[in-house]
Formats: C-alpha cells, sequence, structure tokens
C-alpha cells in the first residue's frame, strides 16, 4: 500500500502530514464521486431534490481544494519537500484542480436534468447516455483507486480506457446530430443531451489527467503530452 | 569505449551525463584508510571543469576524506594510505613527479570555519601572492582588488583593507578566505562545509558567489545543507559508508532519483532494513 513509503520519515511529524494529505485528497474524490453519481440519477429520473443536493454540495468540493492547496503549501514552505515528497505535493496540487473541475462538471450534469424538465427523447438516447454515464463513473472510480493504491499500472490501464469513453461521446454525438437534423422540435432537448455527454465526456478527460498525475508520482516520469495512451508502450523502469 | 567511459559504473551515474564535458578532477578506484578504519571505498568520480558538483552523504560517509585527496590534504594525517588513481586537471596526484606545492596552488581550498590570518585584510589576500615571490606594490595592488571583488567582497571592504581582517563578520571573513584562495588565481576550488557557521543572509550571499565562480572556476562543495546542493550545484553525488552510490544531474538528483538509498537521504526518510 504505501509504495511511496510516505510513513518512513525521521520526523513522525512530516510522516502525519502526507498522510493527512492524502487522506484529504481521497476524500474530497469520494465526495466529487458522490456528487456524480447523485448528478446521474438526478438526470434520469428527472428528480429536482436531487438536482439541488448536488448544487448544495458543490461549495463544499469547491472548500476542499483550498483547503488541499493550503496545506500544500504549507508543506512546501515549511518541509521543502524533494523527490518523491515533492512530486506528491505537486501531483496533489494538479489532481485537487482536476477534481474540482470534476465536480463543476456534476453540477452541469445535474442543472441539465432541470432544463429537461418533462422533455422526452426516445429511450435509446438515454439510454446510451446512462452507459455513458456509468462508464465514467467506474472511470472516476478507478481512478481514485490507482492514487489510493499508488498503482501506476493500474492508472495507465485506466489511462488507456478513457478511448471507450470517447468512442460512446461520438456514437452519442452522432446520433444527436441526426436527431437534430430530422426533428428540429427535439432541437433544445437533444442539445441539452448532447452537453450532458461532453460534460461526461470532459470527466473523462480529467480522470486521464489525474491518471498522469499517479504515474509521475510512483515513477517520477510525466507522461502529459507524450501519447501514451494512444501507445501500446509499457511504463518507463521503476527505480531499483 | 575510452578509458575515461570505462571508469564510470552505469549503475552510479548516467553514462553519457558528462560526455563531451572537460574534467577538473577525477579519482578511479580510489580508496582511502585510516589505521583502523576504510574511508573510501574504490570510487570512481568524475569532476566537470568550470561547474559546480557537490557531495552530499551523512557523516562519516567520506565526503571530506573524498575532497581532501584532490589536494592531498591527507597525506598529513598519520596512518591515511590511499590507493588508487587521483587525477588533478589531467595529472596524476599522487605521482613522485607531481609537485605538491603546484598542485595547491591550482587547487585552492576552503575550510567550514572561516581562518583569515591575524593580518589585515589586503595582507591576507596578498599572502600566497608574496609567499610566490611577488614584490611590486602596485601589481599586489592590483591582483587584492582583482581577488576581491572576484570574492564579492571589495565594496564592502575597500575602506577597510588595512584593518584587521579578524574584525569583519563571518560571512566576510569566509569571502575574505575565498579572496585569499582566489588571488593564486587556482582552477579549481574545494569547499568543505564553507557555509554552515554562517548565518542564512550571508549563505545566501556566498551560495551567490560560488554559483559566479563557475564560469572561471571548477568547485567541489562538501555540504550538509541538500537545499544547498540544490540551489547552487549543477551535479550531486552521494556518498554512503565510503562509497559513492549515486552521480547525477542536481536537478535529477532532487527530484527523481534513481536510487532508493539515495531517495531515502534527500527526503529525510529511515529504513528499517538498514537500521
Amino acid at each position: 500500500m504505501d509504495r511511496l513509503h510516505l510513513g518512513q520519515h525521521i520526523s513522525q511529524q512530516f510522516n502525519s502530514e502526507l498522510a493527512a494529505l492524502t487522506k484529504q485528497v481521497l476524500a474530497m474524490g469520494g465526495l466529487v464521486e458522490a456528487q456524480l453519481a447523485t448528478a446521474l440519477e438526478a438526470l434520469a429520473a428527472r428528480d429536482l431534490r436531487q438536482v439541488a443536493h448536488v448544487v448544495a454540495r458543490e461549495d463544499e468540493v469547491n472548500a476542499a481544494e483550498l483547503e488541499i492547496d493550503a496545506r500544500c503549501t504549507q508543506i512546501l514552505a515549511r518541509r521543502q519537500p524533494a523527490a518523491s515528497d515533492l512530486r506528491l505535493v505537486l501531483a496533489v496540487v494538479r489532481m485537487v484542480a482536476n477534481l474540482e473541475r470534476i465536480g463543476d462538471e456534476a453540477e452541469r450534469i445535474a442543472r441539465i436534468a432541470e432544463k429537461l424538465g418533462n422533455a422526452e427523447l426516445p429511450e435509446h438516447y438515454a439510454f446510451k447516455l446512462a452507459q455513458m454515464g456509468s462508464l465514467v463513473r467506474d472511470q472516476l472510480r478507478g481512478t481514485l483507486d490507482t492514487f489510493a493504491r499508488m498503482d501506476e499500472t493500474r492508472a495507465l490501464e485506466r489511462l488507456r480506457r478513457d478511448r471507450e469513453v470517447d468512442v460512446l461521446y461520438k456514437e452519442l454525438t452522432r446520433l444527436l446530430v441526426d436527431l437534430m437534423q430530422r426533428e428540429s422540435e427535439r432541437v433544445p432537448a437533444a442539445l441539452e443531451m448532447l452537453w450532458g455527454a461532453r460534460a461526461l465526456e470532459r470527466i473523462g478527460d480529467r480522470c486521464k489527467n489525474i491518471c498522469e498525475q499517479v504515474i509521475y508520482l510512483v515513477r517520477g516520469k510525466d507522461v502529459r503530452h507524450t501519447g501514451l495512451s494512444r501507445s501500446a508502450a509499457p511504463l518507463p523502469e521503476t527505480k531499483q | 569505449m575510452s578509458a575515461r567511459e570505462d571508469a564510470v559504473d552505469a549503475a552510479v551515474m548516467p553514462p553519457d551525463l558528462l560526455a563531451g564535458r572537460e574534467l577538473a578532477l577525477e579519482a578511479r578506484g580510489l580508496s582511502l584508510d585510516y589505521s583502523e578504519r576504510r574511508a573510501l571505498d574504490a570510487v570512481n568520480l568524475q569532476v566537470p571543469r568550470r561547474r559546480v558538483t557537490a557531495l552530499i552523504g551523512p557523516s562519516g560517509c567520506g565526503k571530506s576524506s573524498l575532497l581532501r585527496c584532490f589536494n592531498r590534504l591527507n597525506d598529513e594525517i598519520a596512518g591515511c594510505r590511499v590507493s588508487g588513481e587521483v587525477r588533478v586537471l589531467g595529472l596524476d596526484a599522487y605521482a613522485e613527479t607531481t609537485a605538491l606545492p603546484e598542485l595547491r596552488r591550482r587547487v585552492g581550498m576552503v575550510f567550514q570555519k572561516p581562518n583569515p590570518f591575524p593580518q589585515s585584510v589586503a595582507d591576507n589576500v596578498a599572502f600566497g601572492l608574496r609567499l610566490a615571490g611577488l614584490r611590486s606594490r602596485l601589481e599586489l595592488d592590483d591582483r587584492v582588488e582583482a581577488a576581491l571583488r572576484a570574492a564579492g567582497l571589495w565594496e564592502e571592504v575597500r575602506d577597510r583593507l588595512d584593518d584587521s581582517a579578524l574584525r569583519l563578520s563571518a560571512g566576510q571573513q569566509q569571502r575574505l578566505v575565498i579572496a585569499r584562495a582566489l588571488a593564486v588565481e587556482p582552477e579549481v576550488l574545494l569547499m568543505d562545509e564553507p557555509a554552515s557557521m554562517l548565518d542564512p543572509i550571508s549563505t545566501l550571499r556566498f551560495e551567490e558567489l560560488v554559483v559566479a565562480l563557475r564560469e572561471r572556476y571548477s568547485v567541489l562543495l562538501v555540504t550538509h545543507n541538500m537545499q544547498q546542493a540544490a540551489r547552487v550545484a549543477d551535479y550531486t553525488a552521494f556518498l554512503q559508508a565510503g562509497r559513492l552510490l549515486e552521480f547525477d544531474a542536481t536537478d535529477r538528483i532532487f527530484t527523481n532519483p534513481r536510487l532508493r538509498g539515495t531517495e531515502d537521504y534527500i527526503t529525510g526518510r529511515m529504513r528499517e532494513d538498514r537500521g
């Protein structure tokens, strides 16, 4: 579990600071996961109570980002971390920014439920969107899991699975564009659905960003913009 | 493979790290024994010219012993035996044909505790020059000024050249000692914990000077202060128990060292299996 040996510093205080930091990130991740789940349920059931619930909790997500950022600033200023400790702090700063944006996208999805109101679309559209929703939920859960385990191999697998989200997104976009061309009265509802699909696709991208940070903090290799998600290349060598 | 590449252990240092760089100092299979204890064990180290290289590692790891091989200061210690090869600016430092005074002129040294002589500021800097036989007052003045400027001290002491050096602050004294070393125009500067007695502001000033010195000199710096190594050194060598464990670009050492042992040391970790 403790892949980075976070608990082995001579300073017990530093050990507990880093442990508290990772715990806070996971708590924020759990909150964002719940927000997404609620938003998707709200969309499926057009449940305004659940919409309100997501909107209300968005503040908690923002507060968590600020709190974790402040903690990282303190660690940088007071401990001057190096090597894996430094990478952990940098990765956490980037990860929470992505988690916060996932929170925003969840809120957007919830508000679409509100905007759609009673507008109906043929069932297979909703089905496709729900399918995409559960895939993205699974991606988010798995992504947070790779961080909890500091497992860069699974992070790479997750990162590559984002392609499945992209495939569904393209399929759904094509279907919705066709629908809009055929039935102009359905354009407002189809557009809302398209925004929903786009929000999910972006959450997929954010999960990918987080996976890249997990690889960075475990391996020390910055894999952003390297095309690693599209290749089948293995991760760089690990240290001895 | 050239002899130089041959002397590098790929597990310790990326083989192409210093490719194309001239070397100021080199140790090959260097071992050093004090009467009871082995202080260095088959060390292969390359120190590039006109760069700052830091030696870090826990107390007693052999940092200072290694440093002192390059100007043969260990010769003065009874029972000290050196084996292997030490090259300074291409010359075999321990060859019988190598003149020790000339070696030490080319390799200046700065110690932990500033050690100005109980003389005036100017006389301190001129000391080595007079020893070398320079008598012209005019030339001495010029050389003293140039050395003090190079050490970043001129502006602070230009009106106090005849004051006792002992009245300078510790930070100024340390820069005075550097000026004294620079006056005889060395090519290499060895520094053994040079800033550990200085306050934080003097330390920063001192570090600025070290970074500036790399334009003309090759610096090998022993330090306990890892942030200092991170701030000033181009390359960092990690020593443990008399062995060179890892040598790499400083950026690499402090963000993603290759070895777990280095990582543990620079991040302040204690491994249970090492006790």
